[in-house]
Formats: C-alpha cells, structure tokens, sequence
C-alpha cells in the first residue's frame, strides 16, 4: 500500500491525442512528511503517519508528534503496510504515482444537511398527481403489535453527507510534476481545498 | 483556484484565431481519425450558438443537408477543430438562432453585416 495526503483543487477537462475530452479533478500533492512510523515489534502493525500542510495555531497535543526540527503540519494521517522504507523526518513527493494507474481516493463528502428518504437513500416516492397523496413520506417504518418497535438502522430522514467516502479504482490521467498535481479521471469526495488521502487501488493495478 | 486556470490556459487556443461571431457563415476544417488515417473535414453552416464555458466553450453550427437540418456542436479548443473559416458575416440582433429552425427558404436567411473599415470588429464575448 502507498498513499499520499493531497488537496483538491476543483474539476476541469483535458483534451487527449485524439481530442477526445476527459473530465478531471485536480489534485495538488506537496511532500508529505513521515511524521511517525509504527512497527510490528513495537505497536503490533507496520505503518507510517503522514503529515501535509504546513500550519499555525496547531494544539499543544497534537504538536507533540511531529519529530524535532520539523514544521507542523495541519493535516495528519496514517497508513497502513506502506510500501518502501522511509525514515522519520524524510518527505514524499508526487512521484510516488509515476508509475500507479489507478487509486483509491478517500475523502470528507460535502454535507447536505438534513433531507428527506428520497434524497438520503433512495426512496421511490409516490406519484405527483392523479389524486395521490403520497408523495416523498418514507412510508412504513415497520410491523405492528408485534415487534412494537421500529427497528434500529431503519432507513429514515436525517443528516446527510460529510461521511468519510472512499471511490475506487480511479484513473490516473497525468502526473504533473512541474506544479505538483496529480489529474484524476472523475470526480472525488469533498469540498475544493480540502484533503483527500489517495492510495493505490487496491483492486486493480 | 488558479493552478486550474493555468491548466486549462495551456489548452486555450489563442483568441485572435477564432474571430467569428454568431451569425457568420462559417467553415470548420474538422479533423477525423479513421484508425491510423486522418483527413480533414469541411462542414459550412451558419453559427447559431456560442456556448463560453472557458475550456468547454462550444458553438453550434447548422446546415441543411439535402433538404435536412444537420446541426453540429465543436468544442471551440478541441485540438480536432483545425480552423475555423468565415465565409459570411452575418448580421443578427440574438445571441442564440434557435429560431431559425422553425424557419425554411428565405425566412431562415441572415442579413450581412458589413464591416466597417477603422474600427475593428468585436471579438465575441471571451471568458
């Protein structure tokens, strides 16, 4: 496994030889920096804690982990069974992906606040018209007399996005090394500027 | 913002190649790739739509083909649209001719415009 923490910079399109049209989102990567590590002697696992984005006003707490002689950063995450060995301290860059085709890119989807069943799983509805009065209620929650309860994790409305979501097997367009951006065919999770943790696709080279 | 701006900027054609306006009668040299062959193709219509969406800007050219509307959209910085050629200049008071589809004959015609020569004509609404 390798990954890296980027940022999303926003959606755009790029012509191929042919001049057939790709919709893709931009990501930016700057050196992530190896701000830990876990080993299976010491902690049970292996991994390596990642750290992006230089920042201020970072607690007392979590300033703790960062290794000596070393700026802060904002953003910090840990994988798992990353390939290769890199020491603590040491950064790493976008060349990481030169030769990766496809990744998995995890991210904070964009809240949608509260909505109704339709929207939030699905739901079919009613019809609009022809005298029905049934028209985007969730309908049953579930039996009668007996059980007498509406079971849990019964789809109903509520709070939607801002869930951790991760799409799979996605295209690498391009690696831009000059600017330090990476082209992804599609969309990704979450809102522009924010981080977005991009891994190998586990299920496809 | 403006790493995606510089992206596509890249990809822009220059301004000053395509110097044509809704209404012109124009002709896109259109480049078609049939396996390893390529050949250029011409198709003459009048413009009557521009849609400008920066990188995704797109026009709508139509023409009647055997008695047909044929009516083809090209990405404006498609590296397939060689060049586009006016053949007429074309003098209207829309932005979008849709009503010329539900016209035939000489209803569906466009008056010319004609240039003055100081000033220089208006490049359409750029991004």
């Amino acid at each position: 496994m390798v990954g890296l923490l980027g940022k999303k910079l926003g959606m755009t399109q790029v012509f191929d030889e042919n001049g057939r049209v790709t919709p893709v989102t931009v990501l930016q990567i700057e050196p992530n920096l190896v701000v830990g590590e876990r080993t299976r002697d010491k902690n049970g696992y292996n991994s390596v804690i990642l750290g992006a984005e230089k920042g201020t006003n970072i607690s007392k707490p979590v300033l703790g982990q960062f290794p000596d002689g070393t700026e802060p950063r904002k953003e910090v995450v840990e994988v798992r069974d990353f390939d290769g060995e890199y020491t603590v301290g040491e950064s790493i860059g976008i060349e990481l992906f030169d030769n990766i085709r496809y990744v998995d890119v995890v991210g904070l989807s964009k809240g949608k606040g509260y909505q109704g069943v339709m929207k939030r799983h699905g739901f079919s509805g009613g019809r609009k018209t022809h005298g029905s009065k049934f028209h985007r209620a969730n309908g049953s929650t579930g039996l009668a007399a007996s059980p007498s309860k509406v079971f849990k994790g019964t789809k109903m409305p509520g709070r939607m996005g801002h869930d951790r979501v991760t799409m799979q097997n996605l295209q690498i367009v391009r690696v831009d090394q000059e600017r330090g951006v990476l082209f992804i065919k599609g969309s990704v999770p979450g809102v522009r500027q924010g981080f977005v943790l991009i891994k190998r696709a586990k299920k496809k080279g | 913002m403006d790493t995606v701006r510089s992206i596509e900027q890249e990809q822009m054609k220059n301004e000053d190649e395509l110097d044509f306006r809704v209404g012109d009668v124009v002709k896109v040299h259109f480049r078609i790739i049939e396996g390893k062959t390529e050949r250029i193709q011409v198709f003459e219509g009048l413009c009557i739509a521009m849609k400008n969406a920066g990188i995704s800007r797109t026009f709508t050219v139509r023409k009647m083909s055997y008695g047909v509307g044929v009516e083809r959209v090209f990405p404006i910085h498609s590296p397939r649209v060689q060049k586009v050629e006016v053949v007429r200049n074309g003098r209207v008071r829309r932005a979008k001719l849709y009503y010329i589809r539900e016209r035939v004959g000489k209803a569906a015609k466009v008056s010319e415009r004609i240039k003055r020569k100081e000033s220089k004509t208006v490049t359409p609404a750029s991004d």
